[in-house]
């Protein structure tokens, strides 16, 4: 196989740039970017820069150093992930198909959604659940790497606007009911049912520095380690396979694949060409 | 002479027929990895465009993944409702918001490679009734690399190609057809 270039000029003033801030973000606040994927960070940090009116990365690292409410920004700026509900409705039929029967053997199940960000994920995971009866015997733990988010996220309320986009994606992913009896409007708010989050834990968890903290029969980790280097990467799914039980399903976004990583061999895929897979090793 | 290192090529309303244009006339001698942003729906029918295209080039055509490595006989496509980056020789996805209502966007694709590849970086804008992909082609200019604008007069829509004329200074306006040969010019 032949490579094009490795070389991706590391020395130019914008990256020189970036990698001294990041290194100041982690010696001042521990928050570890330092191994996140360049190319998309580059237009994360280009826009807190801009909405700071600021004119370089230097300038945003003399504020962040100095001031932490600017730090706590570009935090929500850097764990935020743009996701919808029930994104890749095609992933949530699968789910239904594959990992509902073995949800369903058990007395008990845990499933953590690792990165939940603003927690899309996690209502159209709990709705799955309800409506397969399998939710009150189902926890959910929630993390993200931010408070702020995870906030948001426990709150469970999402713009009405995007309604009519997340109902097609939910009847497209096999949903059973009205998808509007999951939530009220209220102003320009979807408000939704406090029932679907009765059995689920929001709490702080950064992929990149902390320890596992539980043993789950789900992991959902999709769109989150496309945002970092090959070895972070390398690093989190060393700890999604140490915190996934025997035949655990482990789910992926679906350009994501366990291909080339070290546990490879430990997976089997379940639902080509959704990027679910069981650990069998 | 430039060692070229990627092409990468923007379209969005009409890129199917300009994409299989472009591609009939790509042999060997254009010896570089080419990189695709087509605007795109959701992937009710996965990979049939990349089947399309398929029939017009011998090289294999594929949506790009996460962290896989460019090379250079293949023809790669941003996956629908990712945005698609280079960087160190590899591809990177995110699913950050959208840029000027479009996920993938030409502009992040572009930008990324002109920041990874500087001068050795060739864009291509073709048809598209937007103005993505002129701030990358610009972009692409800045640092040295080299921009081609379908020729908007020959575009099943004109608005994309000159908006990036507007942004950028083209070194060649052409009609798709002609498109080959001028990157053969490049690469010999």
């Amino acid at each position: 196989m032949e490579v094009v270039g490795e070389h991706g000029r590391r020395d130019d003033i914008e990256s020189v740039e970036v990698d001294l801030l990041l290194e100041g973000i982690f010696r001042r606040y521990g928050f570890d970017f330092r191994e996140y994927a360049p190319a998309s960070l580059k237009r994360r940090l280009w826009r807190r820069v801009n909405a700071e009116h600021l004119e370089t990365i230097s300038a945003l690292q003399e504020r962040i150093l100095r001031d932490p409410a600017c730090m706590e920004r570009l935090l929500l700026d850097l764990s935020i992930s743009v996701t919808a509900m029930f994104r890749d409705p095609t992933f949530y039929v699968a789910f239904r198909e594959r990992a509902v029967p073995m949800l369903r053997s058990y007395p008990f199940a845990r499933v953590w959604v690792a990165g939940c960000s603003t927690g899309e994920e996690v209502y159209s995971l709990a709705i799955l659940l309800a409506e397969e009866g399998l939710l009150d015997r189902t926890r959910i733990y929630a993390t993200d790497i931010n408070e702020a988010v995870i906030e948001r996220a426990r709150a469970g309320v999402f713009p009405l606007e995007k309604m009519q986009e997340y109902t097609q994606n939910y009847i497209r992913a096999g949903g059973t009911r009205a998808f509007s009896e999951y939530y009220l409007a209220k102003y320009d708010g979807a408000v939704f049912s406090r029932s679907l989050v009765d059995n689920v834990v929001f709490a702080r968890h950064n992929l990149a520095m902390d320890r596992t903290f539980n043993e789950f029969n789900v992991i959902c980790c999709r769109n989150v380690m496309i945002y970092f280097e090959r070895s972070l990467q390398d690093h989190v799914h060393d700890l999604l396979y140490e915190s996934l039980a025997n035949f655990g399903i482990l789910a992926l976004g679906h350009k994501e694949s366990i291909k080339f990583t070290r546990h490879e061999d430990a997976y089997e895929e379940i639902a080509p060409p959704e990027r679910l897979y069981r650990k069998v090793a | 002479m430039t060692e070229y290192a990627l092409i990468v090529i923007g379209a969005s309303w009409g890129g199917l027929h300009a994409i299989s244009t472009l591609l009939d006339g790509i042999d060997e001698k254009i010896d570089l990895p080419i990189v695709i942003a087509q605007h795109r729906g959701a992937d009710l029918s996965p990979g049939a465009l990349e089947r399309l295209l398929q029939h017009h080039v011998a090289r294999p055509v594929v949506q790009a993944s996460d962290k896989e490595q460019l090379q250079r006989t293949r023809v790669y496509l941003a996956p629908p409702d990712y945005h698609l980056l280079v960087s160190d020789g590899a591809f990177a996805l995110s699913t950050d918001e959208r840029v000027q209502y479009a996920r993938p966007s030409i502009d992040v694709l572009f930008e990324s490679a002109a920041d990874a590849y500087r001068e050795r970086t060739i864009g291509i804008v073709l048809t598209g009734s937007n103005a993505d992909g002129a701030a990358g082609l610009r972009r692409i200019k800045e640092h040295g690399g080299v921009a081609i604008v379908q020729d908007p007069r020959t575009a099943e829509a004109a608005s994309m190609p000159t908006a990036a004329l507007a942004a950028a200074a083209a070194d060649a306006i052409l009609p798709v057809a002609e498109m080959p040969a001028f990157l053969r010019g490049l690469v010999a």
